[in-house]
């Protein structure tokens, strides 16, 4: 199934409406806000007013800390069988070292995100597609488990269920045969709480490397921090404009 | 064409294991007739526009129908007292539903099988060979 056709048109004078509305409601206050993160009930869509990224703060991130990936894997019930090649992992701990120098760092690298994202243009089915709001995802129902996107991810961020799987938890599906990555903990975001498990984690953990928000809400704290502090795409240069930004990389 | 609820001396139909509530989202004919129909219908909704509504939702259709067998056990869908399956496998109609969803409600997991809140910490406990392979 292809992503419904987006009424660019039609969206915008409906936006301009909800301005106007605001605007008489309570004259210089703007109720935008309203509906932005969160805010939508069960029955209606996902909307593009609303954009999902992370930030990941490097200078935070702890070396050694493997917090975010055992949050993941727990959240979504990615057991591995002993064989690190194969087995799922959706989100992983990179040390990355400066040739000169030999300055460490370790950072996770996650699905990007991306709005222009390769491996949506190359899938043959219409399984990997980019949600409204910017969440990439695999429609495990028509992923006949080709695996071009996972060639085509310049951050390698796919797996593939080699194995038969037995204990997938309720809000988790996943199978054999179809390839998956990071959905941003869709399910979470959905229901409104805001933030993905690994972000909650990292919190715990004290480091507050993983900020999870809203990209289009110009008040939102990683909007807020990438204005002030600006962030990094990594490999930048592929123009895939991605969801993920990195700060201190 | 309708079919009457199995009873027990009617050997004939599958005898269906009761459910937890009181009464299914629809009636049980239009049930038996178009719950592949729901479901599909459902299933794109959800993963492509996040609608997520309740009431033809799969997981709430497990968590309601699908409970402990005789035996005290819960049924997992490869059993043939599993809920989908008493029907499926009398019917001859082979379902791949479960090679990805949970075939058990969430009370049938350790930790009740939910998605993580802020303020949770671990709640299934990884096996050691799942934390050897983080390292």
């Amino acid at each position: 199934m292809q992503n419904p056709p987006q009424d660019k048109k039609r969206r915008q004078f409906l936006q301009a409406g909800a301005l106007a509305a605001g605007l008489t409601v309570a004259s210089g206050v703007l109720l935008y806000s309203v509906g932005r993160a969160g805010a939508r009930a069960a029955d209606q869509p996902v909307s593009d007013r609303v954009r999902w990224g992370m930030l990941v703060d490097v200078n935070a991130c702890a070396d050694g800390c493997t917090a975010c990936v055992e949050a993941c894997d727990e959240e979504h019930g990615l057991t591995g069988f002993g064989r690190p090649e194969t087995d799922a992992q959706w989100i992983r701990k990179l040390t990355v070292r400066d040739r000169v120098g030999g300055h460490t760092k370790s950072f996770p690298v996650l699905c990007q995100h991306c709005e222009n994202p390769p491996c949506v243009d190359v899938c043959p089915t219409g399984a990997s597609f980019k949600r409204a709001d910017g969440i990439v995802l695999v429609d495990k129902h028509t992923c006949i488990g080709c695996r071009y996107c996972m060639m085509a991810c310049p951050y390698k961020a796919r797996s593939f269920i080699h194995e038969a799987l037995s204990e997938q938890l309720p809000h988790a599906p996943r199978g054999k045969g179809t390839v998956e990555s990071c959905t941003f903990c869709v399910h979470k975001v959905d229901r409104g709480d805001g933030a993905t498990a690994c972000a909650e984690a990292c919190e715990r953990e004290g480091h507050r490397a993983l900020i999870f928000g809203d990209l289009n809400d110009p008040d939102s704290e990683i909007s807020r921090r990438l204005a002030r502090h600006g962030g990094t795409q990594i490999r930048a240069d592929l123009g895939l404009n991605t969801g993920v930004r990195y700060q201190g990389l | 064409m309708t079919t009457a609820v199995s009873t027990a001396d009617d050997h004939r139909m599958p005898d269906l294991p009761a459910a937890k509530g009181e009464r299914c989202v629809e009636p049980t004919e239009v049930m038996r007739r178009r719950h592949a129909e729901f479901i599909l219908h459902q299933r794109d909704e959800t993963v492509h526009r996040g609608i997520r509504t309740q009431k033809h939702r799969f997981v709430n259709c497990i968590d309601c129908h699908v409970q402990r067998n005789a035996a005290g056990v819960w049924p997992r869908h490869t059993d043939d007292d599993h809920f989908c399956s008493v029907c499926h496998l009398y019917t001859s109609v082979a379902i791949d539903c479960f090679q990805c969803h949970a075939d058990r409600p969430h009370e049938a997991y350790p930790g009740g099988g939910k998605s993580a809140h802020r303020s949770d910490r671990s709640r299934l406990g990884m096996s050691d060979l799942h934390l050897e392979r983080l390292r």
